[in-house]
């Protein structure tokens, strides 16, 4: 995906202090909202997702001296439009715990239409009946077509149709940073179907 | 492996310098096929291993991965293949292939429907390109067939529009048994390329030996052959296969022992009665002596190498029970690594089908 | 309406049995040849019918020793009509019928059915080959003599090999008193188990059973030993191997009364094509594998024994190109390669296909003819097959040059069953005249469809 770096439209909307500070502030967020529950789950969506939710786990073990379990959910299997998601390997999904009675943070990179989101849901509902699920993005850009609604974000970027957000973290790309890149008629880059 | 590297010219007779009558004759659309050019991306079917790229192979034994998680929950149930009926026609008796699909299906959320065909009444009922327009008419997903006649789901793929995975073709091929086997190799060893697996028994009649053998050199395993000579293909003497053939990197052993030596897997080949009564074989006693794999020959491999066998297996016969069921096999793992490898080649070949179907529907 | 005189103007004339090649005028009358001039005549002859031939070469009309005209018993494949308009499409004015009908040609009652609706419905002539066994069983020797007194010009019982030795023995020996050949199709069934092409790599690639080629050689030797035994006649059709030629050699080489033929196919095409792709081999087996319409018997083979073929059609050890046209309905190639029925649909294609053979060099056009006129005429002891005063006008007008590609849709043939669609061959029969009269005509035929369409 880093060949979007050479794209000469991409637009840096957020570096890698800001990404810090963001999922910092979710962190506490999070552990305001929760009470402190010593049963919270974090769920990340493959890829990215799963990342920010490690660092969202390691930061509330650095504030609170726990640290949550962290799982990893494919859910591609749950999705309605199979067509966009066909041509990458399904991933095996990793929940660490039984999430029967637990609160669960589902964590993604970019919230868009919603139908990740969706998809992940019906998939965590196999893994257990959670107490609650609430909803974390670094990044929500609208064009919501279901209703769905993050309980945290790290910012909120207005964008067009014929834009897309690219979601850079350290562990596979080797710099942690967000672009927003338009995309040009041709040569439409399908490496960034990734985030929806 | 350039295309015409293995484009064959017909050589001339001695003294005259033309090639033959149409020797030199394009192929349809021009060029040679390329299996970069077909596969599951193109074909939209699988019909044989040998039209998988190694790209794809490693693409679907990661999917395989994600699908054998799946195959682990308490729940083993998604909603991928919602609303596709998938077909399975078997006109042979195989009880466990037609189930590993069926689950296979189910998991993913398709509705499976299960046509059985006896053998005998093959030639005389319908004919394959009749029950092949019926299930077109009813807008099947996905066919899913087994047939005694090489090539019969290359026929059906030409008739249909839905997409045909070959659950194994005469002596041809079974391309999802070898996936299975690639993917539990990979599990076990971590990888394949530089792997040496062994294949020991009826080669010439077998359609997982000939998959195998394709998928193994494909990506980039060493692979040797063995069995009685009444039992490998014409041509097929002790050696390295000619360069140019198809099966270009095969070893052909000598010996049972030689073809164990130093093998990272070893894959015994089911052997059938029929052989004996057609001759191939004194019979199956000595058949057992001289070929079958027990503990004295598997030591004869790398330690902990891993023994392999398509089922169903006779025990006692190409394989010792001390050994099918010991420490260093993996039939078992074979048998559940086929569901979740089946669960990716569905969702491959099915997920997409929608808007591709519904163009192909518009004039 | 023809007149009663015809000529063919300003061909090269070519006709093996006289040792002509030059450029003439042919003149007909009655029905039959009367003059080749020394050269063309300056203006055509009062009162005839005129043939252009300029730029053409003109030829006796070729004779087919191997035929399968389906009739009576399989119409909806062939019908002597069809399959004898066929034979003028592709230059034959003489066919012998195999006789693998139904009823069989085992007796002199079908033999003179076939005889006499040919004469009244076919195209060009039909000679008839009479059954080795009652039934083509393989068990009683047929009634060889009533069938001789009807006409056949030979015995076979195609399709099927006469497996017991000792019942090979009795129909060369009782054939010889006739002074006819015995036609055995060449195989060793128990060494083609259910083999359903030609034992090799691509067999085994596509995992479709094998036929070993010495299925055939293995039978041709015993047959050559039988001939040698009884004295009798061995005519061995569609010769596949490299083995067997080296047999066949060997055979005419100690004085026995062996003669061969060898297909268009066989001279032309190899095991490949089962893939599907006019030979070609794929780096992977596409969906267009398993082409039933390459599917015969004898399988095609590998590229060695297509050369031997060759090679032995040139120096003479194979007599003659015969084409074992075997035509089936789609519901007998519509299916998988194991079910298909054996043969090839090749009398439309058959000129075009062998004549790549002289434009690769290997025989010159002259000997081409000759393998398809004198010789098999040597071996039917007809007088066809010649252009010599007072014969039959049986003449062929041909292009070696033209290009035209291969349509089955449009054979006169009622079947389709030719690998060949789609590829463009290189010589082709421009006329046929058959007793006197055109039978075939590419050029009026060009023309009616032009009006037709417009």
């Amino acid at each position: 995906m880093t060949e979007l770096t050479a794209n000469p439209d991409g637009r840096v909307v957020l570096d890698a202090d800001d990404i810090r500070r963001a999922l910092a502030r979710i962190s506490h967020e999070i552990l305001e909202r929760n009470g402190g529950d010593r049963g919270l789950v974090l769920v990340g969506i493959e890829t990215r997702g799963v990342f920010i939710a490690r660092r969202l786990a390691a930061n509330i073990g650095q504030f609170e001296g726990f640290t949550p379990p962290v799982g990893a959910l494919d859910p591609r299997l749950y999705r309605d439009d199979p067509d966009q998601a066909s041509g990458q390997p399904v991933r095996p999904t990793s929940i660490p715990v039984s999430l029967e009675g637990r609160p669960v943070v589902l964590v993604d990179d970019v919230l868009y239409t919603g139908r990740t989101v969706r998809a992940a849901l019906n998939a965590l509902s196999d893994f257990g009946r959670a107490s609650r699920i609430q909803l974390a993005a670094l990044v929500d850009r609208g064009h919501r077509e279901l209703p769905i609604r993050p309980d945290y974000i790290g910012k909120n970027i207005p964008t067009g149709q014929d834009e897309r957000v690219h979601v850079k973290l350290a562990e596979v790309d080797d710099i942690d940073e967000v672009d927003l890149v338009r995309m040009s008629p041709v040569g439409t880059n399908p490496a960034v179907g990734a985030e929806a | 492996m350039t295309s015409s590297s293995t484009r064959r010219e017909v050589q001339s007779v001695a003294g005259a310098g033309s090639s033959l009558p149409y020797a030199e004759a394009p192929a349809k659309g021009g060029a040679v096929v390329s299996h970069a050019s077909t596969g599951l991306a193109r074909q939209r079917h699988l019909l044989d291993i040998d039209s998988l790229s190694p790209e794809e192979i490693t693409s679907l034994l990661d999917s395989a991965e994600g699908m054998l998680e799946v195959l682990g929950r308490d729940v083993k149930k998604t909603p991928a293949l919602r609303g596709k009926t998938i077909v399975t026609v078997f006109y042979e008796n195989s009880t466990r292939t037609r189930i590993s699909f069926e689950e296979a299906g189910k998991i993913l959320g398709a509705d499976v429907i299960n046509v059985s065909v006896s053998s005998s009444s093959v030639s005389k009922g319908e004919s394959l390109y009749n029950t092949a327009l019926t299930l077109q008419a009813m807008h099947v997903d996905a066919l899913i067939i087994r047939h005694p006649h090489a090539g019969a789901p290359h026929f059906v793929a030409r008739h249909v529009k839905a997409p045909v995975v070959n659950a194994g073709d005469g002596m041809h091929a079974h391309p999802t048994q070898a996936l299975l086997d690639l993917f539990t190799l990979r599990q076990r060893l971590g990888g394949i390329a530089g792997k040496r697996v062994a294949i020991v028994g009826d080669v010439l009649y077998s359609r997982v030996a000939r998959s195998g053998i394709i998928g193994l050199l494909r990506m980039g395993a060493q692979v040797v052959v063995c069995g009685p000579p009444t039992l490998m293909p014409y041509g097929w003497l002790p050696g390295s296969a000619p360069a140019g053939s198809w099966y270009e990197g095969l070893e052909i052993a000598e010996s049972v022992e030689q073809a164990l030596d130093g093998a990272d897997a070893v894959m015994a080949l089911r052997i059938q009665q029929e052989r004996q009564d057609a001759g191939h074989l004194p019979d199956l006693r000595e058949y057992s002596n001289r070929y079958g794999i027990n503990r004295k020959r598997l030591s004869l491999a790398k330690e902990g190498a891993l023994l392999m066998h398509p089922g169903p297996m006779n025990e006692g016969v190409e394989i010792s029970s001390e050994v099918a069921h010991g420490a260093q096999s993996v039939i078992e793992e074979q048998v559940r690594n086929g569901v979740a490898l089946r669960m990716a080649v569905l969702y491959a070949l099915c997920s997409r089908g929608r808007d591709q179907a519904a163009a192909q529907e518009r004039p | 309406m023809q007149s009663n005189r015809t000529v063919i103007r300003n061909g090269r004339v070519i006709d093996p049995s006289q040792g002509i090649d030059r450029v003439a005028d042919l003149l007909i009358a009655d029905g039959k040849i009367s003059e080749i001039t020394g050269s063309p005549l300056e203006r055509a002859p009062d009162g005839h019918d005129v043939i252009d031939a300029s730029g053409l070469v003109v030829a006796p009309g070729f004779i087919d020793l191997h035929t399968h005209l389906r009739d009576p018993g399989y119409e909806w494949k062939e019908t002597l009509e069809t399959g004898t308009q066929a034979a003028a499409r592709g230059g034959f004015t003489t066919l012998c019928a195999m006789p693998n009908t139904d009823p069989c040609q085992d007796s002199a009652a079908v033999i003179d059915d076939v005889t006499r609706r040919a004469a009244r419905t076919g195209a060009v002539r039909v000679l008839t080959i009479g059954a080795i066994t009652k039934g083509r069983q393989g068990k009683n020797l047929a009634p060889m003599g009533e069938l001789a007194e009807a006409g056949v010009i030979g015995f076979s019982d195609d399709g099927d090999p006469v497996s017991d030795p000792n019942i090979m023995r009795q129909a060369l020996s009782y054939a010889s008193s006739l002074g006819l050949p015995i036609i055995n199709h060449a195989e060793e069934r128990s060494l083609v188990r259910g083999g359903v092409m030609s034992e090799g790599e691509v067999a085994t690639r596509l995992g479709l059973p094998g036929v070993p080629a010495s299925a055939e050689a293995v039978m041709i030797a015993r047959d050559i030993e039988l001939t040698a035994l009884t004295g009798g006649r061995l005519h061995v059709p569609h010769v596949s191997t490299a083995a067997s030629v080296a047999l066949i050699r060997v055979a005419k080489s100690r004085g026995l009364k062996v003669t061969a033929e060898v297909t268009p196919h066989h001279l032309s095409l190899t095991d490949s094509w089962v893939y599907g792709l006019h030979g070609e081999v794929p780096e992977t087996v596409p969906p267009e594998a398993y082409d039933t319409n390459a599917k015969v018997n004898p399988p095609l083979r590998t590229a060695a024994d297509v050369a031997a073929l060759i090679e032995a059609l040139a120096d003479g050890t194979i007599d003659v190109i015969a084409t074992d046209h075997a035509p089936h309905a789609a519901t007998d190639k519509v299916c998988t390669f194991n079910e298909a029925a054996h043969g090839i649909n090749v009398l439309e294609t058959a000129f075009g296909q062998v004549m790549r053979l002289t434009h690769a060099g290997f025989i010159s056009l002259p000997e081409l003819i000759r393998r398809l006129t004198e010789h098999p005429a040597a071996i039917l002891g007809a007088e066809t097959g010649s252009l010599a005063k007072g014969r039959a006008a049986d003449i062929v007008l041909l292009d070696p040059d033209a290009e035209w590609t291969v349509r089955p849709e449009s054979f006169a043939s009622l079947s389709r069953n030719t690998p060949l669609a789609g590829v463009t061959l290189r010589g082709r029969v421009v006329a046929t005249v058959f007793g006197g009269n055109t039978v075939w005509d590419v050029r009026t035929a060009a023309a009616q469809t032009e009006v037709a369409t417009s």
